[in-house]
């Protein structure tokens, strides 16, 4: 008990907490739709091409610099939409360009011209060290939109991603369900980057989502199993990174993975047959 | 059931080319379905088959001609089983009730919502399979569960993507009665199939695509070795058994361990 309680006594470790809990609640969340769309990798590469965005606008306009962020992860997270529709063949390369250049260009500014917020380091790896009042409120706004998305838009979201074809013949108005999602997706990995960190939030984007995939063949049950697991990442990950001494992220998805083996060995085969095809296109229809 | 099509029209298509990629795959296509119809489009791989229910659709765009649908025409889809990702995380009932528009501010369905979805499901018989995995479930058994899904939107036009690709001869009949009774309940229903034998004979009204529409028709009119060879590419011969037109290979082959040395 004293081990749970003694961290508690510090204010930075309580903000910590409640950031890195909401924080994978949220990606947890959201995770299930990515990593059932077989978007895994737009979520890695948002992730960078919002770093980039962050260093600019740390640059350029320090004051609002989540706004500034929040609207190249917005761009970024359309264009990358578009260019996956026009052009299925070279799609991934053409994110990874997109991204990636945006992530170098991110670099190039910290390294350049330094930065009033977080660290270098704290960007990458994640932190639980300055949290501001303001990150918070900003956490659990996002927290409130992407819920209140997944709960008022639950079954268009939900035929979409199963059959995006199916779903557009039967009034479903997919064009507009996926550009929101895109931009819940790039408001959440904004609001987790400082505690999470840019190179690991795509993780916790989908291991929770995979846990629970391997838990359950229902898809109510896999939202709320993968929101959990997020948040219990958080939580336990934050006690690890406090005790251990190393950064939030880290530890966070470190914690995600132990989870992981645990659910595998005890799931066994049954498990890891339900995660196949987590990546595949079923709205690729045979054309014939 | 006359299947014909003299009814009102639901859809148009008119001198519509369609492309993927910049080829073209359909050429001054001309289609009407009307109300009373019950149509089965048939072709080779790679004809079109699909493509033409697509514009039908409306989720592919023609390069050239035009589309016209009914206003407020409901559309029902079923697509091919082969197209579906049988490992996504859904139920039967789950899957059934994602094509209703939620009338609630909460995901849980209405107790009014779950009567709708059983009573369809148990008018296809799987009632009992609204909890079950859709993997769970047999070909036939994934067949009704989607014919459930669109038919939970009450549509006027049903449109099945190869409806028997992959179930057996009995579910075959099965689904085939089961439209057969939609469509004396009214529903106008278009499929795709390339089971000559198997379904497309026993249809009232048939088109024969292959790029182009080569013939259309009732089974007598079409089911003929000059259109088949146009539609197939192939001779084959048509015998008349019962009353029904069969159709087989014109000269059929014997494949037997080591004969193609």
């Amino acid at each position: 008990m004293e081990t749970l309680l003694e961290p508690l006594s510090y204010a930075f470790f309580q903000k910590g907490l409640v950031v890195a809990s909401l924080s994978g609640a949220i990606l947890g969340l959201i995770g299930v739709y990515i990593v059932l769309r077989g978007m895994s990798y737009i979520g890695h590469g948002l992730a960078h091409s919002i770093f980039g965005g962050f260093a600019a606008m740390q640059l350029f306009a320090a004051q609002f610099y989540a706004i500034g962020a929040g609207l190249w992860g917005i761009a970024s997270a359309l264009a990358i939409t578009t260019v996956t529709k026009r052009s299925r063949v070279g799609a991934d390369a053409a994110i990874g360009v997109i991204t990636i250049a945006s992530f170098a260009l991110g670099v190039a500014l910290f390294a350049k011209f330094g930065t009033s917020g977080p660290s270098f380091e704290n960007a990458l790896f994640g932190s639980i060290l300055g949290i501001t009042t303001g990150q918070i409120v900003g956490l659990i706004a996002v927290a409130i939109l992407t819920a209140g998305f997944v709960i008022l838009r639950y079954r268009a979201l939900l035929f979409s991603t199963f059959d995006s074809d199916v779903a557009a013949v039967s009034g479903v108005n997919v064009g507009r369900i996926e550009a929101a999602l895109m931009v819940v997706l790039s408001l959440a990995i904004l609001a987790t980057l400082t505690v999470i960190g840019v190179t690991l939030v795509a993780a916790m984007l989908v291991i929770p989502a995979v846990i629970a995939r391997m838990l359950t063949d229902s898809f109510g049950r896999m939202l709320a199993y993968s929101t959990l697991i997020g948040t219990l990442c958080g939580l336990i990950g934050m006690y690890s990174s406090y005790y251990a001494d190393v950064p939030s992220g880290t530890m966070i998805v470190l914690v995600g993975a132990a989870l992981f083996m645990v659910v595998l060995a005890s799931t066994g085969g049954s498990g890891l047959r339900r995660t196949k095809g987590l990546d595949s296109h079923p709205e690729d229809m045979v054309a014939g | 059931m006359t299947g014909t099509g003299v009814g009102p029209e639901l859809i148009r298509l008119t001198g519509v080319n369609a492309s993927y990629d910049h080829k073209l795959v359909l050429e001054d296509v001309s289609f009407h379905v009307h109300e009373d119809q019950f149509t089965g489009i048939v072709g080779p791989s790679g004809a079109g088959k699909t493509t033409l229910l697509r514009l039908l659709l409306q989720t592919l765009d023609p390069v050239a001609g035009t589309v016209w649908r009914a206003p407020d025409l409901r559309v029902g889809y079923v697509p091919q089983l082969e197209s579906v990702n049988w490992n996504f995380p859904i139920t039967v009932f789950e899957c059934v009730l994602m094509s209703r528009k939620s009338s609630r501010m909460i995901p849980m369905a209405s107790a009014a919502e779950k009567a709708s979805v059983f009573e369809v499901l148990d008018r296809l018989g799987i009632g009992d399979l609204a909890d079950r995995h859709i993997r769970e479930l047999s070909g036939g058994q994934q067949q009704r569960m989607f014919l459930a899904r669109a038919l939970l939107r009450q549509p006027q036009v049903l449109l099945l993507d190869e409806p028997t690709s992959g179930v057996d001869i009995s579910t075959r009949h099965d689904i085939l009665h089961l439209l057969a009774d939609l469509h004396e309940d009214g529903m106008a229903i278009v499929l795709t199939t390339h089971d000559l034998n198997g379904i497309a004979t026993h249809l009232p009204h048939l088109v024969c695509v292959n790029r182009q529409i080569v013939g259309e028709g009732t089974p007598r009119d079409v089911l003929t070795s000059a259109v088949l060879e146009r539609t197939f590419g192939a001779r084959m011969e048509v015998l008349e058994h019962l009353g029904v037109r069969l159709v087989v290979d014109e000269a059929p082959a014997t494949y037997t361990p080591g004969s193609r040395s």
